[in-house]
Parts: structure tokens; sequence; C-alpha cells
């Protein structure tokens, strides 16, 4: 039996509510002196706060890959800040046996202005590395970046794409006895994510103990041994990957009895009647959403978007100024055609109150994990798959002679 | 407990245990942490020196000009026009020798205020001690203060001064500078991090503090029976000793210096206790 690396015992993250999103001028500290003079101070009422994460506990063994899943906003990320020392716990602790490094964002520390082997010094020293150790692995951290060309052209001056692979080397050639990872292989190109993922399996076999977060489920089953799932501050089920992930997977599609007594929103989908399937002899092509919401949209937004397996937002829709009454309700989004190369895609929406993302609107809920769109139609494109491309447009070949 | 440590590149036998628990002893500086974040302070140090002189056209030279410049112009106006005493000293070398430090210190309390706010993406996102920024802001200013030095040193060639034995004090009034420095930057970043105010304030702040500082004047200025008082100022102490070190020919700052000594533990000892409180913080309100 291999010792716990990470000991977790009743940890508890409180916030301030709104403490996350912005800092305080000093006219809101003097608004607030002089609005509630009587107030006594440090005695505030229990619902300016809310609980991150919240009485959790649990070990990670020496040499195991947790998953952490859950919804937006259930503590997953905090929970990543809490054991890498970013933010401190309000209540509990955690004990840590070996170096950390945390990976919560793909290029911490770079800077435009600077050269590409520059910011390597930059942000390797950031996430830990000695000068020496970095010496040593750059040839490696450009290789694997495939930057070899450009090393000594400022930052400001490579593709995202470029700096996303740069970033990801530095930090894939970290060598810490426990990573955290937070959704950071969602970038990138599937080549590319499939290097990252490769390394990360190699990190893993060389007996270092990853925790890490991410919303493709895909990736979860085929890394992990073990998930955590943490619903609301708080860890719902733990257990073998593949039986969690089922549950989990089954939990977002409809209210389970868990929590059916409390009335959260939460959504599903189908399209052209068929579960979530498209083929070849679909009808009518329409997405179905069933929704329930605890409270009435008025003057809202509703969008949607289809990604590929890279994340990358193949088309989108939204839509603004709509009501819709508080309970279960139906919405359809009715499309002409959806001509999507065969595959799976993931789907994401979101759902807004008094106006969208851009005019104030407040966000009712997001929606990463929903069930995968299958198009399971003829290929019509090119039979290649480097020039198949994402569409599946039908075309008739024709030659005119004259 | 034992556990087999994988080769890390680092050769370190041992597994280092972190404990994380809620904030408490804030009042605990940690030492021996900061030392192994040494490399990552001088990492701080070298891409602010490396952006600063990449971002501008002529790079450098901003160093030598700025202290250059403002020594014309003090030299012109408090100088020839309102003859205020140099105590013996040419006007350039009197006032250069004092904007040395100030310019410093002034640059430092600059690049510290900000310094917390503009790696608030670092400070979320991974950790390290805190206290590598506000210390690799303050040491940063001194390669501009290095630059700006060789400047002097043409200027003490031009007008035939040789330095004395003071000038082996010259190197602990600059430490006091960076100590200063660094006591006022511990403040105002932290300060700056919960309430942006402070970047508006700052400019005045500097102003003010330079009026208060014998840069324009000398300190023989100020009477006698007050002295002890405008020591409570440390760039006065800092000023006066700089003066006095690399000319050999004003008064030795005396008193004045333990004074200012005692004003910048004062500073150091409460920056460093304030800013490890708002610490324990700062990623959840930056």
């Amino acid at each position: 039996m291999t010792e716990s690396v990470i000991h977790v015992e009743g940890l508890g993250k409180r916030y301030r509510v709104g403490e996350r999103e912005r800092y305080f001028a000093l006219r809101d500290v003097l608004a607030r002196a002089f609005s509630a003079p009587f107030k006594r101070n440090g005695v505030r009422r229990s619902k300016d706060y809310i609980w991150a994460l919240r009485d959790v506990s649990l070990d990670v063994h020496q040499g195991e890959v947790v998953g952490l899943i859950g919804r937006n906003g259930a503590g997953k990320t905090t929970l990543l800040k809490l054991l890498s020392r970013i933010t401190r716990p309000t209540t509990g602790f955690a004990e840590i046996h070996g170096r950390v490094g945390s990976l919560l964002e793909v290029g911490t520390g770079f800077h435009p202005e600077l050269t590409g082997r520059e910011n390597i010094y930059l942000s390797g020293a950031i996430l830990g590395m000695s000068r020496v150790e970095i010496d040593r692995k750059m040839d490696a951290i450009v290789a694997f970046a495939e930057v070899e060309r450009f090393l000594s052209s400022p930052l400001k001056f490579y593709s995202t794409g470029m700096q996303m692979r740069l970033a990801f080397a530095v930090a894939a050639h970290l060598e810490p006895e426990i990573l955290l990872v937070d959704e950071v292989l969602a970038v990138g190109d599937l080549e590319f994510q499939k290097k990252c993922l490769g390394k990360m399996q190699e990190v893993s076999r060389s007996g270092r103990t990853i925790v890490f977060v991410s919303h493709q489920m895909g990736q979860m089953r085929r890394l992990c041994e073990r998930v955590i799932w943490i619903d609301g501050g708080q860890i719902r089920e733990q257990g073998r990957a593949g039986e969690i992930i089922a549950k989990y997977e089954s939990a977002s599609l409809q209210p389970d009895a868990a929590v059916a007594g409390e009335a959260r929103c939460f959504l599903s989908w189908s399209i052209a009647g068929k579960g979530n399937i498209v083929t070849d002899d679909a009808q009518d092509l329409s997405f179905r959403f069933n929704l329930f919401l605890p409270e009435a949209i008025s003057q809202g937004h509703f969008g949607m978007a289809i990604l590929n397996e890279s994340s990358a937002v193949l088309t989108g829709w939204g839509f603004d100024n709509i009501d819709i009454p508080a309970g279960s309700q139906e919405i359809v989004l009715r499309i002409p055609s959806l001509p999507l190369k065969p595959g799976g895609y993931s789907i994401s929406c979101s759902i807004y109150n008094r106006g969208n993302n851009l005019t104030g609107g407040q966000l009712v809920e997001q929606w990463y994990a929903l069930p995968p769109l299958i198009v399971d139609t003829k290929p019509v494109a090119h039979p290649q798959d480097r020039w198949a491309g994402v569409l599946n447009i039908p075309a008739v070949f024709q030659v005119l002679t004259k | 407990m034992s556990i087999v440590t994988h080769n890390t590149g680092l050769g370190a036998p041992t597994v280092p245990i972190v404990r994380i628990t809620p904030p408490a002893r804030w009042w605990v500086v940690p030492m021996r942490e900061l030392w192994d974040f040494r490399e990552l302070v001088y990492f701080f140090v070298w891409r602010d020196v490396k952006i600063r002189y990449k971002q501008t056209a002529i790079g450098a030279a901003w160093a030598v000009l700025q202290p250059l410049l403002t020594m014309l112009i003090f030299s012109l106006f408090f100088g020839r026009l309102a003859h205020i005493p140099s105590e013996g000293l040419p006007y350039p070398i009197f006032y250069y020798s004092a904007l040395l430090p100030w310019m410093y210190f002034a640059a430092a309390l600059q690049n510290a205020t900000n310094t917390i706010v503009e790696n608030q993406r670092v400070i979320t996102k991974v950790y390290f001690p805190r206290l590598a920024l506000p210390l690799a802001s303050v040491l940063s200013g001194l390669v501009d203060f290095a630059v700006s030095f060789a400047m002097f040193v043409v200027l003490m060639v031009y007008y035939g001064i040789r330095p004395t034995p003071a000038l082996l004090w010259f190197p602990a009034f600059i430490l006091l500078a960076i100590l200063t420095a660094l006591g006022v930057g511990l403040w105002l970043s932290a300060l700056n991090a919960l309430y942006r105010d402070v970047r508006y304030v700052l400019p005045f702040l500097v102003q003010f503090w330079l009026f208060a500082s014998p840069v324009a004047y000398p300190a023989s200025l100020v009477p006698q029976k007050w002295r002890w008082l405008y020591g409570l100022n440390p760039m006065a102490g800092v000023i006066e000793g700089v003066r006095w070190s690399l000319t050999g020919h004003t008064n030795p700052p005396g008193r004045l210096i333990f004074v200012s000594t005692a004003a910048v533990l004062v500073l150091l000892a409460s920056g460093l206790a304030y800013f490890q409180k708002v610490e324990t913080t700062v990623a959840d309100v930056v």
C-alpha cells in the first residue's frame, strides 16, 4: 500500500460575496462606514458569505492520477487553489508531502515583450524550476513546442497556437512530485492535445501524483484511475473513474433524487427527436431543450454553441430579449441543416437574465458537460481525414466540355 | 513518515512536508522560504529591467537623462537664481549626488506600489512567497541606479573632486536607501492591492517627500533643534549620508543617521507585518 501524499481534513473556504470579482475602492469602505455606522464591525450576516468549499476530506496516494469533476462553480478550482497554496483555507487543513507544481493556466507569467527563450526562463522560474533545471531542459522544451525558429523573436509575434505550445511545453517539463492541473488540456489543436495527454501519461507512469480537473469526460476516463465528484463545495461521491463519471453524466441529464428537493436550474436536450444522435434520415432538425427554471427569465439571453473535440467553437447562436416563465419549459431551436462531419461534438449552453453577458445580464446557468452531439451521417466530404475539415457539405462533380 | 523520492533534478534528499492551514501567524516572516525562492526574485528583477529597457526607444539612457536634466533645472533655479547654499560644492555635484538616491527611491516606490496589481494574473495562478514581488521591484531599480552612478563619476572627474575615505560608508547608505524603499514599498504594495486609490495618492506623496528631503537644499538649513525630528524621514539620513560619503565635503550626517535608521527599522517591521497580513487574502481580492 502506498502512502498518502495529499491528506486533506475538513477543508473549507469561505468567500465574502463578490470578493473574488472585485477589489475595494476606498469609497466603498467609506460608503459602508457611513451607510451602516451602527453595525458592529466583525459581525456580518451569514448571507454575505458563500462557502466555495466545505468540509472536504480526502487522501491521494503516491503515483495516483485523480480527476476532479463537477459543475462549474462546484469548487474544483478552489480545491486546487487551496492545495497549491494560492489561497488559504478558512477551516480545516491539508498536508502535502512533496514538491507541488500547479498548472492552473497555460502560460503563467508570459510577457509579450520578451523573446521565446526569455519567456521559457521566466515561466519556468515562476512555476518552480531552478535556472540550472531550465538550462538542462531548454532543448527538450523547445523541441516539444516546435518553436526552434522563433526562439529569439518576442512572444507578441507568435500565433496563439505557438504561444499555447510553448506554454504547455514549459509546464510539461515541470517535474514536481505532485502535479495539480486545471482544465489546461482543452487548448491547442487536436494533434497537440494528444501530445500533451501522452506527456501526462508518461509523468504518471514515472510515479508522480497528478490531480486534475477537466470537463472532458473522455480525457478523464483515459487518464484517471479514481475520480472525485464535487458538488456544491462538497464531495458528492468518489471511486473508480468509469463508475463515477457515468453517474455524473446521468445526473447532469436530469434532476435526480438527491437534488430534486432544491429548486435548481437544469437542462437536457435532444435533436431531431432522437436523443443526441443525428442520422441521415432525420426529417426535422431541431434542438429541443427541456429546462427547469427556479425563476422566470425576462428580457434575458439564451446562447448555445457547438464545439469540436479541441474545444473550437464551430457555430453558435445567441438570442436576446427572451422571456421564459419559471418551472419546466421547452425551448426549440430549429435549423435547416447540420453539415458537420460525422463524429462527436460537445455543446455548451448558457442562460442569462435581464440582459446578456455584454449588457450586464445575470448569468443564471452555464452548461459545459452536456451529453455530446453525435453526428452519424454518411461522410460526403473528402475521404482523407486531413482534407475533410469540419464541415460535411454534399457536392456534385461535373465536367463541362466545350 | 518516509517516502521514496524521485529524481527531481534538484537532487533534494528530503521530501518537504507542507501543512496548509487557515492564516494565523502573519507576523512570522518566511525567511527560509524566501531564500528557497531567491532565483525567482532574480528572475523578477531580470524581467523588470529587460522590459523597461525594451519598451523604451533609448532604454538605459533614461537612467542618466532623468537625474541629469533634473540636476540642470535644480542648479539653474535653486542654485543660480535662489542662491540656496550648497556647502561649498559645485551645484551639479551637490544636486546630482542627492538625486542619485532620491530617483532610486521614487522609482522603487512607483514599482512597488503597482507590483501586486500588475502581477495579479500570476498571483492568482501559482504560489510563491508574495514578498518576492515587492522585494524584486525594489531591487530592480538598482540597475538604473548603477547606470546613473556612472554619470556621477564623470561629473566628479570633470569638477576634479577626489573621493575621500568617507566613500567607505557609501554602501551602508545605499543599503539604508534600499531598506527605506522596501519598508515604504511593502506598505504601498499591500495597500494598493486593497485600495486602488493608492496609485493616485502616490505622485503627491513622492512630491511632498521630495520637499521634505534635503535634495534641493542642505539639511543644515533645518534649525539644529529640529534636526532629530527631520531624521524621522529616513531619506533625510540617506541623502545627507550619500552626499557626504561621495564628496567628503559636506558635514557627516551625525545623529541624523541614527534617527533615520531607527525610523527605517520601524517602517520595515510594520511594513512586513502588514504585507504578510494582506498576503493571506491577496489572491482572493486582487
